[in-house]
């Protein structure tokens, strides 16, 4: 009989062949399908995600693994409304006006999907208007920023501008990142976080959902 | 009618050096790259700014600090020439006349220093390829097209020596193989988009180039291979992935030399080493001197080859001594001294020799350019003239030439490394020798919205 670690093993594993029966098997057996997102497929990735970050494994691996989830999300998804599909937090992402590089943007879309948030990508060359736009239609916990050229990372600043004057720029937490981007220029600029890799801006991610729960809970 | 190489330049190990090639280069004003001596090859940028008509004074004036600083310390500390990089910001290639206003200014810099401390200098001008801004990219007409070959006109008309670009045809499916570690997704995006790409491209600046009595120096696989040795510095891809990738883009880097570029190369080619045995041409290279721009295992076997020495670039900020650009400077003539002081004792072998070894045992990435290894798969590459059978080619010698130095103990590796080439090595053994075949197969992998097949000739 499958268990839930044996399904954590598989998407560890990146075994895309493997999954589906095992999550077919376990959703046959009765198991709740949330139980198998969070302390299955998620409980798999939160496995990967340290292993990444200590340099055990590599990002293609990592890919295999989000892919494995993913394979066993498509199984589960439909027994569940969408309003109960777990979301640590919604996410916008982007590279700023007049900036085309998007490797790096590319790994965090994958990285924060595959750590349980809902991601929108809005890809590369994105205008103020645009990420001012997408924060009124989706109201995202956080938005993110890279950029990785000296010229197009005042970008950065104008899309926070943007922000404070279309009057949202309150309503979400702001990280931003790239080679030229620094702690310092973050907080020049009004940026809420600054993270130099993908792996360490899921985290800053976590500390900011994290702190945003707690100050809701004191508030309620 | 394209050229075709079909034996390699050198006949003698010891002939392929620094400094020196069977094909030199002479400038404008007379700098000979590859006929003896290394050039310090000096590049830079603007600190953050944004670059619009009402920033264009400021930005215009920091290029003009910029050169005047580096050639007054170039002159200070008698370099024999400097190469001067103009690498445009997208901003100077989707407005050209904001390119050719800073082209201008560095050429009239070169001039005053010419006129004031008798220095020679030349300029490579090396605009963006922007043609990817059109998301999927319109590689051969459009705006950006355009816009490109009105910066590159107008700059060779005002003086500039040579021609270059860090060009990204293909790029749009390689950057999902790097991340994907999939080699038969990079093969194709190398060896038939970029291959397909180059031939057109390089056609059209060397026409021009040719029309303006000015250089097609050559590409970069910058956004492919120096991508993949950013990602594999990171932890993110194998390093055994990155150094297939580095001789697995040489094939695409040639196109340029067979479509009539004549080098120096561009020095983020780290390909170099095997354009110059192959063509015989003069290469630019960087390594150490260019830890400002980034990092890499490969600082000094880069300098082992190099014909003019880069520092890739460096933004106009105040260090302790001096402006950033002006230490670059200094940094990379020291560099080019020690180098042109061991080829005057004679020890120029030896000194190559001593680049490499410092290097070439710590990293499969330094590995692959060790004057032998490039050598002797440069032998092989020649036997076709398909650039797709060379690509293909390319990846699978590699992996066995890095196969055996890991068994042989003669580089260090990573425990994982020998399952990550056993991995490549079946996934290439895969790939068929028909290109058009290889296409039809890679259809269900390939993501359609990514690119526009008429765009390659496909």
């Amino acid at each position: 009989m499958a268990t839930l670690n044996d399904v954590s093993q598989c998407v560890l594993d990146g075994d895309l062949d493997g999954i589906k029966s095992l999550v077919q098997s376990l959703i046959d057996d009765g198991t709740d399908p949330i139980v198998i997102i969070n302390d299955g497929l998620i409980a798999g990735m939160n496995i990967v995600a340290p292993l990444f970050k200590s340099g055990e494994m590599f990002v293609p691996e990592v890919m295999e693994s989000a892919d494995t989830m993913n394979e066993g999300m498509k199984l589960v998804k439909p027994l569940i409304t969408d309003g109960d599909i777990p979301s640590k937090g919604k996410i916008i992402i982007g590279t700023v006006n007049g900036d085309l590089h998007d490797i790096g943007k590319n790994l965090l879309v994958m990285m924060m999907e595959s750590r349980g948030y809902t991601v929108i990508d809005l890809g590369v060359d994105v205008k103020e208007e645009a990420f001012s736009a997408a924060v009124k239609e989706h109201k995202p916990n956080i938005v993110g920023m890279s950029s990785l050229l000296t010229t197009t990372m005042m970008k950065i600043e104008s899309t926070i501008k943007q922000l404070v004057v279309d009057g949202v720029r309150d309503q979400v937490k702001i990280i931003i990142g790239g080679a030229p981007v620094t702690q310092e220029f973050a907080d020049d600029v009004g940026a809420d976080g600054y993270s130099d890799d993908a792996s360490t801006a899921v985290e800053l991610c976590d500390r900011m959902m994290s702190d945003q729960s707690s100050s809701e809970a004191l508030s309620a | 009618m394209a050229k075709q190489f079909t034996k390699v330049a050198y006949a003698n190990l010891d002939d392929f050096v620094y400094g020196s090639c069977p094909n030199p280069v002479t400038t404008k004003s007379g700098m000979v790259i590859g006929g003896g001596v290394v050039y310090p090859e000096i590049n830079f940028t603007l600190p953050g700014m944004d670059i619009n008509d009402v920033t264009m004074p400021k930005a215009a004036t920091i290029y003009s600090n910029i050169i005047e600083g580096v050639l007054k310390r170039a002159a200070e500390l008698y370099a024999p020439g400097v190469l001067i990089e103009f690498e445009t910001l997208p901003d100077f290639t989707e407005h050209p006349k904001y390119g050719i206003e800073v082209n201008r200014i560095l050429l009239n810099g070169m001039k005053e220093a010419s006129e004031k401390y008798g220095l020679k200098t030349a300029i490579r001008t090396t605009p963006n390829d922007l043609r990817e801004f059109s998301r999927p990219p319109i590689m051969r007409s459009g705006k950006y097209w355009e816009t490109m070959l009105e910066l590159y006109e107008q700059c060779a008309k005002d003086g500039s020596d040579f021609f270059s670009i860090e060009s990204t045809g293909g790029k749009e499916i390689h950057d999902s193989a790097l991340v994907k570690a999939d080699i038969r997704l990079a093969i194709f995006a190398l060896g038939v988009l970029g291959c397909n790409d180059m031939e057109f491209l390089w056609k059209h600046l060397v026409d021009l180039s040719n029309a303006n009595s000015c250089f097609a120096a050559g590409d970069s696989a910058c956004g492919f291979a120096n991508t993949a040795m950013v990602l594999a510095e990171k932890g993110f891809i194998p390093h055994v992935f990155a150094a297939v990738i580095r001789v697995t883009a040489v094939p695409r880097a040639l196109v340029a030399f067979e479509q009539g570029a004549v080098g120096p190369s561009k020095d983020c080619a780290y390909e170099g080493p095997y354009l110059k045995a192959i063509t015989g041409s003069p290469i630019s290279m960087e390594g150490k001197t260019a830890a400002g721009a980034h990092l890499s295992p490969i600082g000094n076997i880069a300098a082992a080859v190099a014909d003019t020495w880069s520092n890739e670039s460096i933004q106009q900020v105040k260090l302790l001594s001096e402006m950033a650009p002006v230490v670059a400077m200094e940094q990379l003539i020291y560099d080019c001294r020690l180098m042109n002081a061991a080829t005057l004792n004679g020890q120029q072998v030896m000194f190559r020799d001593l680049l490499v070894q410092s290097d070439s045992a710590l990293d499969v990435q330094a590995y692959v350019l060790r004057p032998d290894v490039v050598m002797r798969i440069s032998s092989e590459l020649v036997k076709t003239q398909d650039n797709f059978l060379r690509t293909k080619l390319a990846a699978q010698l590699t992996v066995a030439e890095l196969k055996k130095a890991i068994i042989e103990g003669k580089v260090k590796s990573d425990k994982r490394d020998m399952k990550w080439l056993e991995k490549m090595e079946k996934a290439i053994e895969s790939i068929p020798d028909d290109p058009n075949e290889f296409y039809y197969e890679m259809k269900s992998v390939l993501d359609m919205d990514k690119f526009i097949p008429s765009e390659y000739g496909l």
